[in-house]
C-alpha cells in the first residue's frame, strides 16, 4: 500500500438480483484529505459507501485499511466503525428523544459500578462538542436541536470513536448556506488532524470549496480519480453524464421565445394565514407562470403553500381559484380544484414506500376519483408505463418497490403522480434536492414546458441559480411573512440574496 | 432456469404461512393417521380435519377484521373476543326477551341479528374513535372494551347465562336441514369472499396499505387517513359480532364470561403467521385465513394427542415460537449469510486454482 494511504479498496464488483451495480470500481483515500464521490443517481455512489460500511456484502475485490494486516470486509456499520470507519448520512439517524449526549455515547456510556456514569458522559460531552466548536448544552433534547447541528452532532460522535475514515452521505442537502459553511469549517479541521473524508454530494459548488480530490462514477464503474484544481467544473458535470456538457443555463432561454404574458390569476390569496407558521399574506399565481417563494430555510416558503393546498389548514383569510371563492378543509379540497403539492419531505411526505411505483403514480388520482371507482388494473398499468416512460423513470419494472429507486426517481414518479392527475396548479417544494445534476436539469425542463402549457406553477428551492433558471417572478420571505416579490426585470443573484437577507427598503 | 423458479416459490410471500400449515397437518397425519379421514354419521361429515376447519371459522372470521385494523393502523384491536361477548349477549336477550331459557323466540330472530351487529359495529366506532381520531395507541384504545366488553355483555344480560333452545337458534352454529357441512364454515368463507371482494371491487385495499405505510403521504394525496382507519375498525367490529353469534349459537346461549375466551389473542396471532408485518402496511387477507387454520390445527392436534386443555397454551407457544422464528427477518438474513458464505468460499477455492 502507498504512503499516507489509509483506506484501498480494489477491484470492488457487486450485483443486485441481475444488475450490476458495481464493476471492478477502485478507490483510494489518503489521509488528511477531503475526497468528493461524485456521479449521477444509480452512479454506484451509495453502493460502493454501502459495501465499505458492510451495509451491502460484494462479490469481490479487496479493501485494505492504513494499520490494518490483510483483507478486511465488514459485515455490518458496527464492524465499520470498529475498524474506523464511521459514516454520516443524509438523513440524521440519531435518536431524536434523546439529549446530545446520550446521542453521543449511545452504545458506550461512561459506567460506573454497572450504572451509567451520567456526570462523567455530560462532561466529555461538553468537552467534545467544545473542542469541535458545537455550541450546544450536551442535555438538550436532540430534536430541540436544528438538522445542521444534529448533522455535526453526528459527527461528534464518530470523531469520538476515532475513525480513521470519515463518509458524509449528502450531509448537506439539507442545511442552509450557513450551516454549510460551519461544516465545511469542521471537514477541515478533521482533516488538518489526519482523517480522511469521503464527502459524496450533488452540490458542485460544495465540492470546489472544500474537496482535494474528486472520484467520479457512472453506471457502477470508475471513470477516474482526479485532483480538483485540475478538473473544470464543465469537466466534471461532462464526466458524471458521460456526454457533452450541454449548457444548463440555456434552458430557460429556449422557452423565452414562445413566452406570452398571461395574467389570468390561477389562484388568489387574501390575507391566507396558519397560525404559529405564516402571517397573513397575499399572492396571485398567474395561468403558465413560474413563481418561485425564496427566503432561508425555515423562513416559511413550505408553509405558505401547505397553507394554500390545506396541508394545514389556513386560519384566516380567502382565497379564490379560477376567481371563485373557495374553502379548502384537506388536501383532497385542494385536488379537486387542480391543485398539486409535491411536499419538501420526499422520504417522510412524498413516497409510499413499500407500495410499488405503478401504485404511487395512480394513488392521487384514486384519491381524488374516490374509493368506490376504482381504477382497473390495464388503466393502472398505461397511466404508469406513460409516467415511468415520460419522465424516463430508471425502475426494473412498474411493480418493484418505490423505495428501491434512487432518490431523484422516487422524485419522478411523485411528479407522474401528481401530473396524472391533470392539475391546473402545481406546488414543487424542493423538487430536486438531493438529486443528481442530470435529472435536475430534466425536471426543470420539464416545469418549463408545463408552464408552456399553460399551467401555474410555484417552485421553491433552496438553490437561487435554480430559481433564477426556472421562475418568472418570486416571492419573497423571511421569519414566516411574506416580505416582497421581484419582478422578472428585477430577477438576479445579488437582488434575490438582498431581498432574502432583508435591509432592502423596496420590499418593506 | 429450475433454480429460479424455486427461488420464486420460496420467495413467495406466502411460502412460509403454507409450509407452516402443511408441517402442522403432516405431524397429525404422523400422530393420528385417521386425520385426514372423513366419514358420515347422523347424516354429517365427521373426523378431524372437518372439526379444524368447523372450529377454525370464528377464528378466521376474527383475522380477518384484524388484519385491517392491523394493516392501517400499524396496532392490534384486543376487544375482538370481548366484542364477541356484547354481540351474543345482546343477541340472546332480545331472542329470551329478558328470561333466563326459552323454547320460543320472544322477538323477531332478523331483529335480534341486527341489534347484535349494531352492538358489534358501536364497539367498533368506539375503538375506530380512539385510535383513529384521538391517536391512542390501538393497544391501549381496545384495552377498555377487553376489560370492559364482557361487563357489558352480563349487564345485557343480568348476570344471567341466558339459553335459546330453538333449533333454528342452533343451525348457525350447528348444520342447516340436512347439510352435512357446518354452518360455521358457510359463515367463514362467506366473510372471506365478501371482505376479499370489496378489497377487489373497491380501493380500499389500496387505501389501507397507504395509509398503514405513510399515513402523512396518503393524507397529501388525498386520503382521509382517519376515516380509514376509523372503518377498518368499525369493520373489525362487525366482524366480531359475527363471530360472537356463531359461538353463541353453537352452545345456544350466551356466556359472556367464556364466548369469544382469548381468541383475540389467536386472532392477531393468526394475522402473525400469515406473514403480515404487525406494524402495518402490506397485508395479505389470505396469509391470515391460511394463519387461522394453522392455529385451529394445532389446538385440535395437541388435543387429539391428549394434553389437557390447561396445558395447551404452553406446547402453543412453543410451536409459535418456532413459526414466527422461521418467519423473522433476521433468521431469514442468517440463512442467507450461510448459504453466501458457503457461496463465496467456493468462490474464493476457484480465485486459488485459477
Amino acid at each position: 500500500m502507498e504512503q499516507n494511504v489509509v483506506l484501498e479498496m480494489r477491484d470492488i464488483s457487486k450485483n443486485f438480483t441481475g444488475v450490476r451495480a458495481l464493476s471492478h470500481v477502485d478507490f483510494t483515500l489518503r489521509k488528511g484529505e477531503i475526497h468528493a464521490l461524485m456521479g449521477e443517481n444509480g452512479a454506484g455512489k451509495s453502493t460502493l459507501i454501502k459495501v465499505l460500511t458492510g451495509v451491502h456484502e460484494f462479490e469481490s475485490g479487496t479493501i485494505h485499511m492504513d494499520g490494518k494486516t490483510g483483507e478486511i470486509v465488514n459485515h455490518s456499520p458496527q464492524e465499520a466503525q470498529e475498524n474506523g470507519i464511521s459514516t454520516v448520512y443524509q438523513e440524521v439517524n440519531l435518536c431524536p428523544n434523546l439529549t446530545v449526549a446520550e446521542n453521543l455515547f449511545i452504545g458506550r456510556e461512561p459506567r460506573k459500578l454497572g450504572m451509567i456514569n451520567w456526570k462523567e458522559m455530560n462532561e466529555r460531552s461538553e468537552k467534545l462538542l467544545e473542542s469541535l466548536n458545537i455550541h450546544v448544552p450536551p442535555t438538550q433534547m436532540l430534536d430541540e436541536c436544528s438538522v445542521a447541528i444534529q448533522q455535526m452532532i453526528a459527527i461528534a460522535r464518530a470523531v469520538d470513536m476515532k475513525c480513521q475514515v470519515l463518509i458524509l452521505d449528502e450531509p448537506t442537502s439539507s442545511l442552509d448556506d450557513d450551516e454549510v459553511e460551519k461544516l465545511f469549517v469542521l471537514m477541515r479541521r478533521l482533516r488538518d488532524e489526519g482523517v480522511g473524508i469521503i464527502f459524496v454530494t450533488h452540490f458542485l459548488e460544495q465540492v470546489y470549496a472544500v474537496c482535494d480530490r474528486i472520484t467520479v462514477l457512472r453506471n457502477g464503474e470508475l471513470v477516474g480519480e482526479y485532483e480538483t484544481k485540475d478538473l473544470p467544473r464543465v469537466m466534471l458535470v461532462a464526466k458524471m453524464m458521460g456526454k457533452d456538457f450541454d449548457d444548463l443555463a440555456d434552458i430557460k432561454s429556449a422557452h423565452e421565445g414562445k413566452k406570452t404574458p398571461e395574467t389570468t390569476p390561477v389562484i388568489e390569496a387574501e390575507g391566507i394565514g396558519h397560525k404559529g407558521t405564516i402571517k397573513p399574506f397575499n399572492i396571485k399565481i398567474n395561468k403558465g407562470e413560474v413563481i418561485g417563494l425564496t427566503g432561508l430555510l425555515g423562513s416559511g416558503r413550505s408553509e405558505l403553500v401547505r397553507a394554500i393546498y390545506g396541508a394545514d389548514k389556513a386560519d384566516s383569510g380567502k382565497l379564490k381559484v379560477n376567481g371563485k371563492e373557495v374553502k379548502i378543509n384537506s388536501p383532497l379540497d385542494a385536488m379537486k380544484l387542480g391543485m398539486a403539492y409535491l411536499p419538501e419531505d420526499r422520504k417522510a411526505e412524498g413516497i409510499i414506500a413499500d407500495l410499488s411505483v405503478r401504485e404511487n403514480i395512480i394513488i392521487a388520482l384514486q384519491a381524488k376519483r374516490g374509493m368506490f371507482h376504482p381504477l382497473s388494473r390495464k388503466e393502472m398499468e398505461e397511466a404508469a408505463d406513460k409516467y415511468i416512460d415520460m419522465l424516463q423513470i430508471k425502475t426494473a419494472s412498474r411493480e418493484t418497490p418505490i423505495k428501491s429507486l434512487s432518490g431523484g426517481n422516487q422524485q419522478k414518479v411523485i411528479l407522474g403522480r401528481w401530473l396524472l392527475t391533470n392539475p391546473e396548479y402545481l406546488i414543487l417544494d424542493e423538487p430536486t434536492r438531493g438529486i443528481d445534476i442530470g435529472t435536475k436539469t430534466e425536471i426543470q425542463k420539464i416545469v418549463l414546458d408545463l408552464a408552456d402549457e399553460g399551467m401555474a406553477v410555484t417552485f421553491i428551492s433552496s438553490e437561487v441559480e435554480e430559481m433564477l433558471r426556472t421562475c418568472s417572478r418570486m416571492a419573497v420571505l423571511r421569519d414566516g411573512e411574506k416580505v416582497g416579490e421581484l419582478e422578472e426585470s428585477e430577477l438576479s443573484q445579488s437582488s434575490i440574496m438582498k431581498a432574502i437577507a432583508g435591509g432592502d427598503d423596496k420590499n418593506e | 432456469m429450475n433454480k429460479d423458479k424455486l427461488k420464486k416459490i420460496t420467495g413467495a410471500r406466502l411460502f412460509l404461512p403454507i409450509i407452516c400449515l402443511i408441517a402442522v397437518l403432516l405431524i397429525n397425519v404422523i400422530k393420528t393417521p385417521d386425520f385426514f379421514n372423513i366419514s358420515v354419521r347422523n347424516g354429517v361429515l365427521y373426523g378431524y380435519i372437518i372439526d379444524v376447519i368447523n372450529r377454525a371459522s370464528e377464528l378466521v372470521i376474527l383475522a380477518v377484521g384484524m388484519t385491517l385494523v392491523t394493516a392501517a393502523s400499524g396496532g392490534q384491536d384486543i376487544s375482538v373476543g370481548a366484542v364477541m361477548a356484547v354481540a351474543a349477549a345482546v343477541c340472546c336477550q332480545i331472542l329470551s326477551g329478558g328470561q333466563a331459557s326459552v323454547t320460543q323466540y320472544q322477538n323477531s330472530i332478523i331483529l335480534a341479528v341486527v341489534a347484535a351487529l349494531l352492538a358489534a359495529a358501536l364497539c367498533g366506532a368506539f375503538n375506530g374513535l380512539l385510535v383513529a381520531r384521538l391517536h391512542i395507541q390501538p393497544m391501549v384504545a381496545t384495552l377498555i372494551l377487553y376489560t370492559a366488553g364482557r361487563g357489558i355483555a352480563q349487564l345485557v344480560t343480568n348476570g344471567q347465562i341466558t339459553y335459546i333452545r330453538v333449533d333454528s337458534y342452533k343451525m348457525a352454529g350447528g348444520y342447516i336441514g340436512k347439510c352435512p357441512i357446518p354452518t360455521p364454515i358457510f359463515f367463514a368463507i362467506a366473510t372471506v369472499v365478501v371482505v376479499a371482494l370489496i378489497l377487489k371491487k373497491t380501493a380500499l385495499g389500496l387505501y389501507v396499505e397507504s395509509v398503514g405505510i405513510n399515513g402523512k403521504a396518503a393524507r397529501l394525496v388525498g386520503l382521509n387517513s382517519t376515516m380509514i382507519k376509523f372503518l377498518t375498525y368499525v369493520i373489525c367490529g362487525v366482524l366480531a359480532g359475527i363471530a360472537g353469534i356463531v359461538a353463541s349459537s353453537r352452545i345456544y346461549s350466551a356466556d359472556a364470561n367464556n364466548i369469544g375466551l382469548n381468541l383475540e389473542m389467536d386472532a392477531i396471532l393468526a394475522v402473525a403467521l400469515g406473514g403480515n408485518f404487525l406494524g402495518g402496511g402490506k397485508f395479505s387477507l389470505v396469509g391470515s385465513v391460511i394463519g387461522a387454520y394453522t392455529i385451529q390445527a394445532l389446538t385440535t392436534t395437541l388435543y387429539a394427542m391428549n394434553v389437557k386443555a390447561d396445558q395447551l397454551p404452553v406446547y402453543k407457544a412453543i410451536v409459535v415460537i418456532i413459526i414466527v422464528t422461521l418467519q423473522s427477518e433476521v433468521f431469514k438474513k442468517f440463512i442467507a449469510g450461510l448459504k453466501s458464505k458457503k457461496a463465496s468460499g467456493a468462490v474464493a477455492e476457484g480465485g486459488q486454482k485459477a
